[in-house]
C-alpha cells in the first residue's frame, strides 16, 4: 500500500539545481518551513521559485511580531539558492533587490490574481487564461525570454490578456491538517497559494501541522485532494511568535 | 499634513452603504475603516484571503494564521470567511468587490492611474493592485492634490500604468472630483480652497459640476 509519509529530508531528495520550484505563503505566513529547510541542507542553487513574495528576512515584519528567522522562500534567498523569482510583490524581502542589485537574482512580476490563475490553469489543464488584469499596463508590452509578448484578445468589446500556464517541478505546500492519504486544508489566511499550487507541479509535497489518521476527521472538511498528493511530510509546526 | 489625511478619510467613509463589500489600500486608504459609519455594515476584503477584517491584532487576541495584505496581524469579524487567493482575485475581477480605495502617483483625466512603479526606482512589484483597478466597478482614489505642489491629476500619466479608464472617483483635501467620459467634474470644493486653487493644483482643465457644493467632512 502506498505511504506517502516522510521526512522532509526525503521529500526534497529529487530536487536538482536549476528546477523551477513553488512555494505556498503569503509574506511568511503559510510558508512549509520545514521543507524550506530542508532545501536549505540539501544546498541546491539556481532555482527557478514562484510564489507570491520572497518570504520573510529575520526581524520581519517589524514590531513586536517580528520573527526571529527567515520565513519561506526568505530561507533560499538568505542561501542564494534563487537565481530567477517570479512572484507579484518583491518589495518586503530586502533580500530580494540586494541580491538582484550584485546580479545574482532576476525576478518576474505577474500580477497577483494573474499569479494565481496562471498557476492554476497548470493544475487544471488549461492552455492559459484570460484576464482583464494588465491590460494597457507593462503586462501587455512586455516581452518574455522567448521574444514572445502576450497576445491581447477582444472579447465583445473588452480586451484580455492570455497568460499563458506557469508549470514546475515541485510544489511545496503547508497544510493546517491533512489525513494521511493528503487530503487537507489550510487555516484562514493560510490558504492562499496552498490550494492552486497542488497539482501544479510534478511533484506536490504538503507539510501539515497536524496530521491525522484517514477518516477521523470528517472528510467533507478538506479543501484539496490528496490524489493530488505526492508526499506528506511531518514535523512542520504552528508558527511560534 | 494628518489632519488633511483624516480630512479626505472621513469624507471617503461617506461613500459606503449598508452591506457594501469593498477593499481599503495600504496607508491612508487603510485610514477610512476608522471613519466607516457605526449604523451600517461594510465588510472589508483582505486580497491575501478573506472578507471581513476587524482590527490590527495585539499580543491578546494575535492569531499567527491571520494577516491582511500587508502583512500586519489583524482581527477578523465573527462574519469573516476565508479563502485562497484564486477565489480572492475572483471576487475582485468578477467585480463583487464594489469598490477598491487606493493611493496615487498619477491620475490622468480619463481615468488612467499610475501607482505602482518609478521607473530606475526600487522595483517593489504590483502585488494585487492591477486585479483591483481592472476588476472594481469603482475605483476610489484617496490622496494628497499635489506632491509638493507638483500636479498629480494630469492630462495623461507619464508613469507606467496600473490600469487604464479605471478611477471612478478622486478625493483630495481641496475637494471632491468624478472622472466621468468628458473629464474630470468637481462635485464637492472644500471651503480651505478656491476654484482658481484646485484647477491651478490640477495638471487638467477640470469641470465644475452643476450642483458643486462645499466637502463635508464629518
Amino acid at each position: 500500500m502506498i505511504n506517502k509519509i516522510m521526512t522532509a529530508d526525503e521529500a526534497v531528495a529529487g530536487v536538482k539545481d536549476g528546477m523551477t520550484i513553488m512555494v505556498g505563503g503569503f509574506l511568511g505566513t503559510g510558508s512549509p518551513e520545514v521543507l524550506m529547510d530542508a532545501l536549505v541542507r540539501k544546498g541546491v542553487k539556481h532555482l527557478t521559485v514562484i510564489g507570491n513574495d520572497g518570504g520573510l528576512a529575520p526581524g520581519q515584519p517589524a514590531g513586536e511580531f517580528g520573527a526571529k528567522t527567515a520565513r519561506g522562500i526568505g530561507k533560499l534567498l538568505e542561501n542564494h539558492m534563487v537565481d530567477h523569482i517570479i512572484a507579484s510583490h518583491i518589495g518586503v524581502n530586502p533580500m530580494i533587490n540586494e541580491q538582484v542589485a550584485e546580479g545574482t537574482l532576476r525576478y518576474t512580476l505577474v500580477p497577483q490574481g494573474t499569479l494565481a490563475e496562471k498557476i492554476r490553469a497548470a493544475a487544471y489543464g488549461l492552455g492559459g487564461i484570460l484576464t482583464p488584469t494588465g491590460v494597457a499596463t507593462p503586462m501587455e508590452t512586455e516581452v518574455d525570454e522567448l521574444g514572445r509578448t502576450k497576445k491581447v484578445m477582444e472579447i465583445e468589446g473588452k480586451k484580455y490578456l492570455f497568460e499563458m500556464p506557469l508549470h514546475a517541478d515541485y510544489s511545496f505546500i503547508r497544510a493546517s491538517v491533512a489525513d494521511k492519504f493528503g487530503n487537507y486544508y489550510c487555516s484562514k489566511t493560510t490558504k492562499n497559494f496552498n490550494y492552486v499550487m497542488a497539482g501544479a507541479a510534478k511533484k506536490t509535497i504538503i507539510a501539515p501541522e497536524k496530521i491525522v489518521e484517514i477518516n477521523e476527521i470528517d472528510p467533507d472538511l478538506f479543501a484539496v485532494a490528496g490524489v493530488l498528493v505526492d508526499a506528506i511530510v511531518e514535523g512542520e509546526k504552528k508558527w511560534q511568535i | 499634513m494628518a489632519d488633511l489625511k483624516v480630512r479626505i478619510a472621513k469624507r471617503c467613509a461617506k461613500e459606503f452603504n449598508d452591506g457594501d463589500f469593498i477593499n481599503l489600500g495600504i496607508g491612508l486608504p487603510t485610514m477610512v475603516a476608522d471613519y466607516l459609519p457605526e449604523d451600517i455594515m461594510v465588510t472589508c476584503h483582505s486580497e491575501n484571503g478573506f472578507a471581513g477584517i476587524d482590527e490590527i491584532a495585539t499580543a491578546e487576541n494575535l492569531d499567527v494564521d491571520i494577516i491582511n495584505s500587508g502583512g500586519t496581524y489583524v482581527t477578523a469579524l465573527p462574519r469573516a470567511k476565508f479563502f485562497d487567493i484564486a477565489e480572492s482575485f475572483g471576487l475582485v475581477r468578477g467585480g463583487h468587490v464594489k469598490a477598491t480605495v487606493l493611493g496615487a502617483m498619477e491620475v490622468a483625466e480619463n481615468g488612467d492611474l499610475a501607482n505602482w512603479i518609478v521607473p530606475g526606482k526600487k522595483v517593489a512589484g504590483m502585488g494585487g493592485a492591477m486585479d483591483l483597478c481592472a476588476g472594481c466597478p469603482e475605483v476610489i482614489i484617496v490622496m494628497l492634490h499635489t506632491q509638493k505642489g507638483a500636479h498629480k491629476i494630469l492630462k495623461e500619466c507619464s508613469l507606467p500604468l496600473t490600469a487604464e479608464k479605471c478611477v471612478s472617483k478622486i478625493i483630495t483635501e481641496m475637494g471632491v472630483m468624478e472622472v466621468r467620459e468628458d473629464g474630470i467634474w468637481v462635485t464637492e470644493l472644500h471651503p480651505d480652497f478656491t476654484w482658481e486653487e484646485i484647477q491651478a493644483a490640477t495638471g487638467c482643465e477640470l469641470h465644475k459640476d452643476p450642483n458643486m457644493k462645499a466637502m463635508e467632512e464629518e
